[in-house]
């Protein structure tokens, strides 16, 4: 029935609409109004609240170290030497390597729930999945630190140096707590949110697409790969960095597993730090000046680029979607 | 309305949780800083509930570093540090700031190796493997030393606090005084540029660490590693002994300081035939001026029970109690603290 | 040639039920790290859930027992702090979006506010501090509250204005026709049709909110006692797991796990709740 078009459709312009239907304003409307505008607008205190305060508490630092803070590698509290390197190739790395290990999954879920599932086992799956993104950070790390850490240990990385020992990305000492532990678990959170997206996504492509498609013959991997996945493409790859916007600020459960130290190096065996880690681990206790505004520096370049990671998401998905897109998002 | 209803429910229960806990008003003394007394700490404050029950000592085990930190930024009532406060950070404070020591105890060598073999080092040795350059646990280094124990061909995994630690800074003290090559790379401090290994916060954190870990090596104070049943070593001393951390080898360390009149000192590498070398005080850190006359006197009234009935509990945890003398000279600090 | 050509048929058939597995396989990996971690909390947490569990104070360092319920008080004293900030900011600022203001302005606060959702919780922590902790002299339930509170803001901004926009436009016309003023059609029309869907949005933001850690390590801080005022420092359950579970002591282990099922049974209640709420709608809305 075509009057029973979705929601969405209503709101398309509803603000014009609606204030034409209202009745000449009275002071309790006015009131209201300016009430809930003020609270809408806290969105914006909120963002100038955040850039304000790492900004002012980083000053020195930025001044001090300038550009280098992200180009040197020493964090040398003896000596008041910060600079960022370490935490920014940690954070990259651990978050490349989730990306690697969750977009494939993730999108191939999506595209199962959305076009070759059964029908019946669709919801329960997405239920199943938001189950997963219920569960909070420090709890996967406990997890992370007495089940997979030590299974890690005994099997995948063993059989993965001896595969791969030749490259210099699995070499030297196993230890378990590692960069690779840490990229494993930020897959793990972000699994949830790259699927729920993508599925929006997918969900949102058109059924014209696939009928086209089903009506040249094509088979059912076919109608989903050509006309359903390469149609979403944009939107895909904003879910991806939308994911990668969530990985770059993970928190408790990296810290857990990633083995805490600020150093650059190929093997993934190694320990690796990132910069929402050591926020974490030494914010509470650094005792020089310079110290603590290294870190409010730390938190300022891990704000700056998450928010630019949200800020191309949101830009390519809203070319794709619906309001329904940035509801998975949450 | 259902909204609105909640919205309602949700504030009566705000309302409620406010009026409750006013209510009944229980004094709270909050403190922060070092983990390598937080056992007997953690102890004390159990038991002084007891026996003043009008107030708690809420003590979060941050790290030293932090103890120094959040008792400069005033956050907390008192801070903890096994590491004295430099010249420059008690410049920084608001006010005179007193050290008060209140035990000794050990960084001991904790490992994990199959079958928890007794190990001796020496100073060479530790510096070696905290600078990257022994790298394995059958390093003739470390062999030369345990004639009769087979170790492995396996990795020391080097475990670090990644948190600003007077149990670090007593390390690094340690290695600085015994390595030149230790002390020009890295030096000492709460916190320093590691070498090498893997981090983990607090001593519960490193303790933790090196327990998940096969082939693990790290510093923990001593308490840390007995109740973890974990193996640590002999280190020899600088009068060329090889000693196992105890109280007794604590206690003589302590014995040989020359403590100056604002109580901060070092007992690393001390002389003495049976001296513990990698050895530390840990303090207790407060304002002489306390801003908050009653607060001010129960912590006060702590601080002296500590000093006297406290010590009393520091050999069941292994931890070394301070001299007689000592105590003595602490007693009268604590009396110039104002309200 | 036509041989040829159902052979293609069938690899291309093959092809796709080969790809269809895969996605199947996928699926299950994906949902693999619930059930293993389910499975492993209550195997190792389960026998720890007991009276003592939910009745007694942590112990001191090294001593065998107590429990965690002071930190399990402190977190929902924390939550109802969030809430006093973030329901009425979050619902009435959703308000605004769905139904006031200019298209262009609405959509940059949208857009504002997903970005916020996508800020780093651990910064709040910082910011929390810098704000709170240092100015007011001290670690309190209300820096803790202030920081979960500001991160439900623009988690409840968005679901309320979502679900706000559902409610159909005859509702707010028969009303307003009736002579009924606009705030008021809102309230007692619009945002009662809507209140199962905004209710909905709480819930979910404070299932989030609950479980996190990082923003309470420099606001909250932590409290081994219980907490008498809110201006001090309080303990909250996923603290007391992250200390516990780092720590080299046994039985601190046995409740990190323990702490950890009741977390993670709380949070799943709820969105159960939520389930039930919103049964029966089209899946946009849950």
């Amino acid at each position: 029935m075509e009057i029973a078009t979705p929601p969405a459709v209503a709101t398309v312009e509803p603000h014009s609409a609606r204030r034409a239907m209202a009745p000449p304003s009275r002071f309790g409307d006015k009131a209201f109004e300016w009430l809930t505008l003020a609270m809408a607008m806290a969105v914006v205190v909120l963002v100038i609240l955040l850039g304000w305060e790492l900004w002012r508490g980083s000053s020195l630092a930025i001044k001090k170290f300038g550009f280098h803070f992200l180009t040197t590698s020493t964090w040398d509290p003896v000596a008041d030497q910060f600079g960022a390197l370490p935490f920014i190739y940690g954070t990259v790395v651990s978050s490349l390597i989730a990306l690697l290990i969750a977009v494939p999954l993730s999108i191939a879920t999506a595209a199962y729930l959305t076009e070759l599932a059964p029908l019946w086992i669709r919801q329960p799956l997405v239920s199943l999945i938001e189950m997963l993104a219920a569960i909070p950070s420090v709890i996967l790390g406990l997890w992370g630190i007495f089940v997979m850490i030590p299974w890690l240990r005994d099997y995948p990385f063993p059989l993965l140096k001896r595969l791969f020992g030749w490259t210099p990305f699995f070499t030297g000492p196993i230890y378990g707590t590692s960069m690779l532990a840490g990229g494993i678990i930020i897959a793990i959170m972000i699994l949830p949110i790259i699927t729920s997206v993508s599925r929006e996504i997918l969900r949102s492509v058109p059924n014209l697409q696939r009928e086209a498609a089903y009506a040249l013959g094509a088979t059912r991997w076919e109608v989903t790969r050509i006309a359903v996945l390469s149609y979403a493409k944009k939107g895909l790859f904003g879910a991806v960095i939308l994911g990668l916007g969530r990985a770059l600020g993970e928190t408790m459960a990296v810290t857990m597993v990633i083995g805490n130290t600020p150093q650059i190096a190929a093997s993934l065996f190694k320990p690796g730090y990132t910069l929402a880690s050591v926020i974490a681990n030494e914010f509470t206790e650094a005792t020089t000046d310079m110290y603590l505004q290294a870190l409010f520096e730390i938190g300022l370049v891990l704000l700056g680029t998450t928010i630019l990671a949200n800020l191309l998401a949101q830009l390519l998905l809203q070319t794709m979607s619906t309001t329904s897109t940035t509801r998975a998002v949450q | 309305m259902k909204s609105s209803r909640f919205a309602r429910k949700i504030f009566n229960l705000v309302l409620l949780a406010g009026i409750s806990t006013t209510a009944s008003a229980q004094m709270m003394i909050n403190g922060a800083g070092a983990t390598f007394p937080y056992p007997i700490y953690s102890k004390w404050f159990d038991e002084y509930a007891k026996i003043d029950p009008a107030v708690r000592f809420n003590y979060q085990s941050i790290g030293s570093g932090g103890g120094q930190k959040q008792i400069l930024a005033q956050t907390v009532d008192f801070g903890a540090s096994d590491g004295p406060m430099s010249d420059e950070n008690l410049s920084k404070a608001p006010g005179k700031l007193l050290h008060i020591p209140t035990v000794a105890g050990a960084d001991v060598v904790a490992y994990n190796l199959p079958g928890n073999p007794a190990l001796k080092f020496d100073a060479d040795t530790i510096a070696g493997i905290f600078l990257g350059q022994i790298k394995k646990w059958n390093d003739p280094k470390i062999t030369g030393l345990n004639s009769g124990v087979t170790l492995p061909d396996q990795e020391i995994v080097v475990v670090h606090r990644s948190d600003g630690s007077g149990t670090t800074y007593i390390w690094t003290d340690y290695l600085s005084k015994i390595s030149p090559e230790w002390k020009t790379k890295v030096g000492t401090n709460t916190s320093v540029n590691w070498p090498t290994g893997i981090g983990g916060k607090g001593n519960e954190g490193v303790a933790g660490q090196i327990k998940q870990t096969p082939g693990a090596l790290g510093y923990v104070e001593l308490i840390y590693a007995i109740q973890n049943k974990m193996p640590y070593a002999e280190v020899k001393n600088s009068a060329g002994n090889f000693v196992k951390p105890s109280i007794e080898s604590i206690t003589t360390a302590l014995a040989t300081a020359d403590i100056p009149d604002d109580f901060r000192f070092s007992i690393t590498n001390a002389p003495g035939a049976d001296a513990y070398p990698i050895a530390g005080a840990t303090w207790l850190l407060v304002y002489q001026q306390q801003k908050d006359a009653a607060k001010g006197k129960k912590l006060v009234e702590f601080l002296k029970w500590a000093a006297k009935d406290g010590e009393k509990m520091a050999k069941d945890l292994q931890y070394a109690p301070m001299p007689d003398n000592l105590q003595q000279r602490v007693l009268k600090r604590i009396d110039e603290i104002e309200m | 040639m036509h041989l040829q050509r159902a052979d293609n048929h069938t690899w291309r058939k093959a092809k796709s039920g080969l790809a269809s597995t895969a996605a199947f396989v996928s699926a299950l990996l994906v949902i693999a790290p619930l059930g293993l971690v389910f499975f492993h909390l209550v195997a190792n947490g389960a026998s720890s859930v007991n009276w003592d569990f939910f009745t007694k104070l942590p112990t001191p360092v090294g001593v065998v027992g107590g429990g965690m319920v002071n930190a399990i008080a402190g977190s929902l004293e924390l939550l109802a702090l969030a809430a006093a900030i973030g329901i009425p900011v979050g619902v009435l600022g959703g308000v605004y979006l769905a139904e006031y203001g200019s298209a262009r302005v609405n959509s940059m606060l949208r857009f504002i506010a997903d970005v916020l959702n996508g800020v780093p919780s651990i910064t709040w922590g910082v910011v929390v501090y810098g704000l709170v902790v240092l100015r007011f002299k001290g670690f309190s339930a209300y820096a803790g509250g202030l920081a979960l509170g500001l991160i439900m803001i623009p988690l409840i901004i968005r679901t309320t204005e979502e679900v706000i926009l559902l409610v159909p436009n005859g509702y707010r016309e028969a009303a307003l026709a009736l002579g009924v003023s606009r705030w008021k059609t809102i309230v007692h029309v619009v945002m009662k049709t809507a209140s199962k869907g905004i209710i909905t949005g709480i819930l979910l933001a404070l299932a989030r909110v609950g479980g996190e850690t990082a923003p309470l390590l420099f606001t909250a801080f932590g409290n081994r006692f219980w907490n008498h005022n809110l201006s001090e420092p309080i303990a909250a359950l996923p603290l007391q797991i992250f200390t516990y579970a780092i720590s080299p002591y046994d039985d601190w282990h046995r409740q990190a796990w323990a702490g950890a099922l009741v977390l993670v049974t709380g949070i799943f209640c709820v969105n159960v709740v939520v389930r039930i709420l919103t049964r029966g709608r089209t899946a946009s809305v849950v």
